[in-house]
């Protein structure tokens, strides 16, 4: 026990300052300050980001990054935002590889059981245009011959920092009202 | 020459391993594989091709046999008068079934003359998204990308009956962020009698996307086979190209590849043993690992650009050289790292409530794990003290010292010790290519041959990644083409010994088990 305690406190907190998002850059280096982040997650979704992950046949590349940015150097959790495995909690979709035939089905099974309003990222080089994989008999080429992809985050893989850049990029950018429910 | 008490007729390839290589006939093709098992050798590796010509030519299948005395066998089976079958080896070596299934799938050659126990025909890849007589392997198949698709189709898993036996249906999709795959378990109350696992889910045609590359491009796709062992399979792919085109690599980058698989291997036992801790709820494990292991990837990026280190292994050497600061960096991170996992190593060992969880869970015993073919890191926790390093070594690895880490216990917590062992021995390695690191160039130029003058040919690679043996076959054509290049994985001997590992083990184990053979999905389906 108390060598965890030690542990714990050599540690120390290890988090880093979120990055901009690229549509909010202003100056280079910039970064978002944390309240502000969460103040324009709660005014754009009334609540945390939840996020479901789909590998829909990356290399595993993506889904590494993805476990990556889970670390405490992220905080993503801290950030309002959390990986959940219900598709059912999630206001957004994101989903690696270059979408293979075998896996439309629960892609498409995920995405309908998602609330309204739902929010679907293309992550990855794969997911954007099929990347090295291309389009072929087991692959469609990407997510958009499948779901309304509202954004891309590119890389092979994208880093964590990109990932999250990504995502508040998507929240920043506002909804369209019309798929805004009225409740 | 004599392999095990057969006569054949093989020649040694230019590989930096010892590679015999040869053809056969059909009655001499399962001769060869029972006197190799005879001989205490194994399949490693099954895989045809499409050597079809016009009139001319033949499918030819071809296996490939690690001998006991360190030599891989390279057996090329061409099949006469255009038949599309082949005799089976599912009766001497059974983890070759799932295997030849995936043969039939892509290029429609049926394995026959197996006894009823381990003839299986069901589809393994092909899960009814294409049509059923689209072989995707074969010459007329072209790279097909539109027309009407049908869609996925249901799986006739095995039922288990009996009073109170119920299923569980886990995926493709899972709860966290990993590959997708189906689990289909039989359970009565909590405790598993069967469970029958369903893969291919992210099979993309990565075999047929081969042959529409440059073979000096080829390393690329070969480096995504699997994103967690781009060093390993990039090198095993490079080596292959490198024997069949006999290109040199400076000594440079051969003892600095050795260096990255040893951080690649580094890397994924870091986020391993985290996420084994997370797994039997010690979450301060995973918050610990995942730390280090990001310090490890930052330092990939500065010194090789890539946090994976993908795209660094390439053709006649390695893109990207390190200077005097570069090793002063790598050394100091190797001391800051160790004393770190010392620290938690002690912590875990200390822990009751981890040990009960890791103890006897998940258990393959020796026996097993020899009849079922188990091998890399999850064969070495189960007694099987095999590593392609020291059993097979290619330079630089002839020139390290190096010592196997190997356990008997074949449970959860043997697979996490060997793990442990493993980073310890890496770094080790680490420090000494570091210390002896050879100078000169690090990348032979390709010979400035006109592309389509280059030859064809064969080659393989055969590396030991971090989570097995991976081994390449390459079969160029004339003028720089890829006439076929299979990646083999050691997921696919592995995966079904986890069918065995979780019998009697209780359903909320499953994902500690799964976690500590953390085996490749996307290796696998390709
Ligand atoms: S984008 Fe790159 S890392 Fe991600 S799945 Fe595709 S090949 Fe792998």
């Amino acid at each position: 026990m108390w060598k965890i305690l030690g542990r714990i406190a050599k540690t120390g907190i290890a988090t880093e300052a979120p990055p901009a998002a690229a549509a909010q850059k202003v100056g280079a280096g910039e970064t978002a300050s944390v309240p502000r982040l969460h103040q324009e997650i709660l005014d754009i979704l009334g609540r945390a980001l939840t996020i479901r992950a789909v590998d829909a046949g990356s290399c595993n590349g993506c889904e590494l990054e993805l476990n990556a940015l889970n670390n405490i150097y992220y905080n993503l959790e801290g950030l309002g935002i959390k990986f959940v495995a219900s598709p059912r909690h999630a206001d957004l979709l994101l989903v690696s590889g270059p979408v293979t035939r075998n896996m439309v089905l629960a892609v498409q099974q995920t995405y309908a059981a998602m609330p309204a309003p739902k929010l679907v990222v293309a992550l990855g080089a794969c997911a954007i245009d099929g990347g090295i994989f291309g389009a072929n008999y087991a692959t469609l080429g990407g997510l958009a011959p499948v779901l309304p992809v509202d954004h891309v985050i590119p890389g092979c893989p994208p880093e964590p920092v990109d990932i999250l850049a990504g995502i508040l990029d998507v929240v920043r950018r506002r909804l369209p009202p019309e798929s805004v429910p009225h409740v | 020459m004599k392999i095990a008490s057969l006569d054949l007729a093989v020649h040694r390839l230019p590989t930096p391993f010892p590679l015999l290589h040869g053809e056969v006939r059909v009655s001499e093709w399962s001769a060869a594989a029972l006197a190799i098992a005879e001989a205490h050798g194994r399949l490693v590796s099954l895989w045809g091709r499409d050597d079809r010509r016009g009139e001319s030519g033949h499918f030819v299948m071809s296996a490939v046999y690690a001998l006991t005395g360190g030599t891989l066998v390279w057996l090329d089976l061409p099949l006469l008068s255009r038949e599309e079958s082949y005799p089976g080896l599912a009766d001497i070596y059974p983890y070759v079934i799932r295997q030849q299934r995936a043969v039939a799938d892509l290029l429609g050659l049926a394995a026959t003359g197996e006894s009823e126990e381990h003839a299986d025909s069901r589809p393994w890849l092909a899960h009814g998204a294409w049509s059923a007589d689209y072989f995707p392997l074969r010459r007329e198949a072209g790279e097909r990308t539109s027309g009407e698709w049908p869609s996925a189709s249901d799986y006739p898993f095995v039922a288990v009956a009996g009073d109170g036996v119920h299923e569980i249906a886990v995926g493709p999709v899972h709860a966290g962020i990993i590959e997708p795959g189906h689990f289909r378990f039989s359970v009565v109350g909590e405790k598993v009698l069967r469970l029958e696992q369903r893969l291919g889910y992210v099979h993309k045609g990565i075999d047929q996307r081969f042959q529409s590359l440059p073979a000096s491009e080829g390393y690329r796709l070969a480096g995504r086979v699997s994103g967690d062992s781009t060093v390993a399979c990039a090198w095993a792919y490079c080596m292959a190209l490198e024997a069949a085109w006999k290109l040199p690599v400076p000594p440079r980058a051969v003892w600095l590849r050795a260096l990255l698989l040893e951080r690649e291997r580094i890397a994924n036992h870091l986020g391993d043993l985290g996420a084994l801790g997370n797994d039997a709820a010690f979450a301060f494990g995973l918050a610990q690992f995942m730390r280090l292991k990001e310090d490890w990837l930052r330092l990939n990026k500065a010194l090789f650009g890539h946090r994976y280190l993908m795209d660094v292994v390439v053709p006649g050497g390695i893109a990207g050289d390190i200077d005097a600061n570069g090793i002063e960096g790598l050394l100091a991170q190797c001391v800051a790292i160790e004393a770190g996992i010392r620290e938690l190593h002690d912590i875990y060992d200390e822990h009751a409530g981890l040990q009960d969880r890791f103890l006897t869970t998940g258990r393959v015993t020796t026996e097993q794990a020899m009849a079922l073919g188990l091998t890399g890191l999850a064969g070495r926790a189960s007694g099987i003290a095999r590593d392609v390093r020291l059993n097979f070594p290619a330079p630089p690895y002839t020139e390290l010292e190096f010592t196997l880490a190997c356990k008997s216990g074949g449970d959860v917590a043997a697979r996490v010790a060997v793990r442990f062992d493993e980073v310890f021995e890496s770094l080790r390695l680490i420090r000494q290519i570091l210390r002896r690191l050879p100078s000169g160039m690090v990348r032979e130029e390709l010979p400035s041959l006109l592309e389509n003058e280059r030859p064809g040919g064969i080659g393989a690679g055969w590396i030991e990644g971090w989570r097995g043996e991976i081994f390449v076959a390459l079969t160029l054509a004339p003028g720089n083409r890829i006439a076929r290049c299979h990646c083999h994985d050691p997921s696919w001997q592995n995966w079904p010994v986890l069918e065995h590992a979780v019998i009697g083990n209780i359903v909320p184990d499953f994902p500690l088990i799964n976690k500590s053979f953390n085996l490749s999905y996307s290796g696998h389906d390709r």
